[in-house]
């Protein structure tokens, strides 16, 4: 907790543009946040609210013909006003993230060993030796066995769950001091799932890494985050601590994603056989709205139950509910 | 008692491996050994455990899609395996399946009509005029709309494809359906109108689900009975309660200590 309050990342009003056969629309729609050494973030949201291509601009991979305006403050620079040899630099070594398809993120042609010693390699100018004495190193860390044989093994030649934590182990490799993890663990069993989360967050703790976790799974961040985003269409519809976030959320979007959770604690269920009909859950009736249709407020005003006329006139404003705990909605609390 | 739906006598599988040298014989992997199981109808069960545990291929020797090495598969107290391919063919309308990923499990191009009464080929009994009788009416029945029966998968969200998945396989009106990881795919939000839908139709036709999840609330949720599978063996079974409040196997106790934590 000693490095908590250096800001590690800061990001002013951050728009990505995407094309589209509509035009050039916004996928990401104007989000500020901060990042401190250290601390762990969780972003959280369905498919298509904007949260993985947030992490894309953060890295400066967005896909070709997206851009992405605003300020990304890391470590005193402007991420968006760096060219690409100056953002080499920093991705993979200073900046890492570990990708969502563990299938797809390893190159089939190369050993892991080769694939895992190359940011080393290149950042920090190991030779081959060393840096493939600190990949043994690195796989055991993330529970791979290392022996010289499944070093030298390719990436097909390892399960889905093990191939991710090989991704992990290379985002790892410079021990970077941002790391952004997008949907780690849903490859994987909820055993393995938790062990590798526990890594994750314990080096945020011991090296003062900085930890996003993109995930839509609520047990995830309830246990490994310290500070949850909730995002919907482009935006950032709540923020707070953890505990605060999870035990009074405030965005009727947050409470309709909690309430559509079954409840694992809850009591043993009250049907009775003789009734034959299971308890229903809540759920959130309609679906995210497509880019091209995104309405002119508030983007989750057409399945709000709490919905005013101005919800779908104008987008709410920002609110803060205590001193850590934000909320861009209308309704009263 | 009334007899049971499925019942699995002794199943063994072995997959061969690849062989690793010339001089040595290639080894097996035993992917299921030993299973016994019984499923009743109308009570829901539910198969947990680490992957490459033998779930999916459990699900696919009650589906009869592969042959169990040693053991028996009963249904409706016919050995399925035993049976003539004609025969299982027709015996197929009594027991479908959902799959994990609803984004590869559609024909990208078939229309949902065409995917949607697919099942009903080769059931001789049912006409045309029917086959479009009996789409409609499935389709209303999971939520979509008549005019839907016209597009094509890649029209549809994540949650619209796995309800066209889910008519598919309620459109011979089977008495048991096995779900492998339906919701895993899905959002939140969405994964809980689905998870409704599944209750509602059961209602509605009254089949038994066999669910495939590592989701243990889902599976507290839906099921009654739980199956907890290690290394191709059954290790414990009981109800949803029993297991996840006292676990016994070191397997079931790490398991709900990972969601629990």
């Amino acid at each position: 907790m000693s490095a908590n309050n250096i800001s590690l990342l800061r990001v002013n009003n951050l728009r990505v543009l995407v094309p589209t056969i509509a035009g050039n629309l916004q996928a990401v729609r104007g989000i500020d946040f901060n990042l401190n050494a250290g601390e762990t973030l969780g972003l959280m949201g369905e498919s298509g609210c904007g949260k993985s291509l947030t992490a894309l601009a953060l890295m400066g991979l967005l896909p070709q013909g997206s851009r992405a305006s605003g300020e990304i403050w890391f470590q005193n620079q402007n991420l968006l006003q760096l060219n690409e040899s100056q953002l080499c630099q920093l991705r993979g070594n200073r900046i890492a993230m570990i990708f969502q398809e563990p299938m797809t993120a390893l190159n089939p042609v190369h050993t892991i060993g080769h694939q895992v010693a190359e940011p080393l390699r290149i950042h920090q100018q190991l030779s081959k030796r060393d840096a493939l004495d600190r990949t043994a190193e690195l796989l055991n860390r993330v529970g791979i066995d290392s022996s010289r044989h499944r070093i030298h093994a390719y990436p097909h030649q390892f399960s889905g769950g093990q191939r991710q934590r090989i991704m992990i182990a290379m985002a790892l490799a410079c021990s970077p001091d941002l790391l952004i993890a997008d949907e780690p663990t849903t490859a994987l069993d909820v055993t393995v799932a938790h062990k590798v989360l526990d890594l994750l967050h314990t080096l945020a703790e011991q090296n003062g890494m900085g930890l996003i976790l993109i995930s839509h799974d609520l047990g995830v961040m309830a246990r490994h985050v310290q500070r949850i985003m909730v995002m919907y269409g482009g935006q950032i519809m709540e923020e707070g601590t953890t505990p605060s976030v999870l035990s009074r959320p405030a965005h009727p979007y947050t409470q309709g994603l909690m309430a559509s959770r079954p409840h694992w604690n809850g009591q043993q269920s009250t049907y009775s056989s003789q009734s034959n009909s299971r308890p229903r859950l809540k759920n959130i009736p309609g679906q995210v709205p497509a880019l091209h249709q995104m309405p002119l407020g508030c983007p989750f005003a057409d399945r709000c139950t709490f919905a005013e006329y101005d919800c779908h006139r104008s987008l709410a404003p920002i609110r803060s509910l205590d001193q850590t705990h934000l909320m861009r909605c209308r309704k009263k609390v | 008692m009334s007899s049971p739906l499925v019942q699995l006598k002794q199943i063994h599988r072995r997959y061969p491996m690849p062989s690793t040298s010339l001089w040595t014989q290639p080894q097996a992997l035993h992917a299921l050994r030993e299973v016994d199981l019984s499923i009743t109808t109308g009570k829901n069960i539910a198969i947990v455990g680490e992957s490459g545990s033998g779930k999916s291929t459990l699900a696919r020797i009650i589906m009869a899609l592969e042959k169990p090495d040693e053991g028996q598969v009963f249904f409706q107290g016919e050995d399925l395996h035993s049976l003539e391919p004609e025969q299982l063919r027709d015996r197929r309308q009594h027991f479908q399946m959902v799959f994990q990923d609803p984004y590869s499990s559609l024909d990208p191009r078939q229309r949902v009509e065409t995917i949607v009464t697919e099942p009903l080929t080769g059931l001789d009994h049912i006409t045309r005029s029917q086959r479009c009788d009996m789409a409609q009416e499935i389709l209303s029945n999971v939520g979509l709309r008549s005019e839907d029966l016209q597009k094509y998968p890649h029209e549809f969200s994540g949650g619209q494809r796995q309800r066209i998945a889910l008519a598919r396989a309620l459109i011979t009106r089977p008495q048991l359906v096995v779900a492998d990881e339906p919701l895993s795919a899905l959002d939140v939000s969405v994964q809980a109108q689905m998870l409704n839908l599944m209750m509602d139709l059961q209602d509605l036709f009254g089949m038994t689900y066999l669910l495939i999840s590592h989701d243990l609330a889902v599976v507290k949720h839906l099921c009654d009975d739980v199956c907890v599978m290690q290394k191709g063996q059954i290790v414990e079974q009981g109800s949803p309660h029993q297991l996840f409040t006292q676990p016994k196997h070191p397997c079931t106790q790490a398991l709900v200590q990972a969601v629990t934590q």
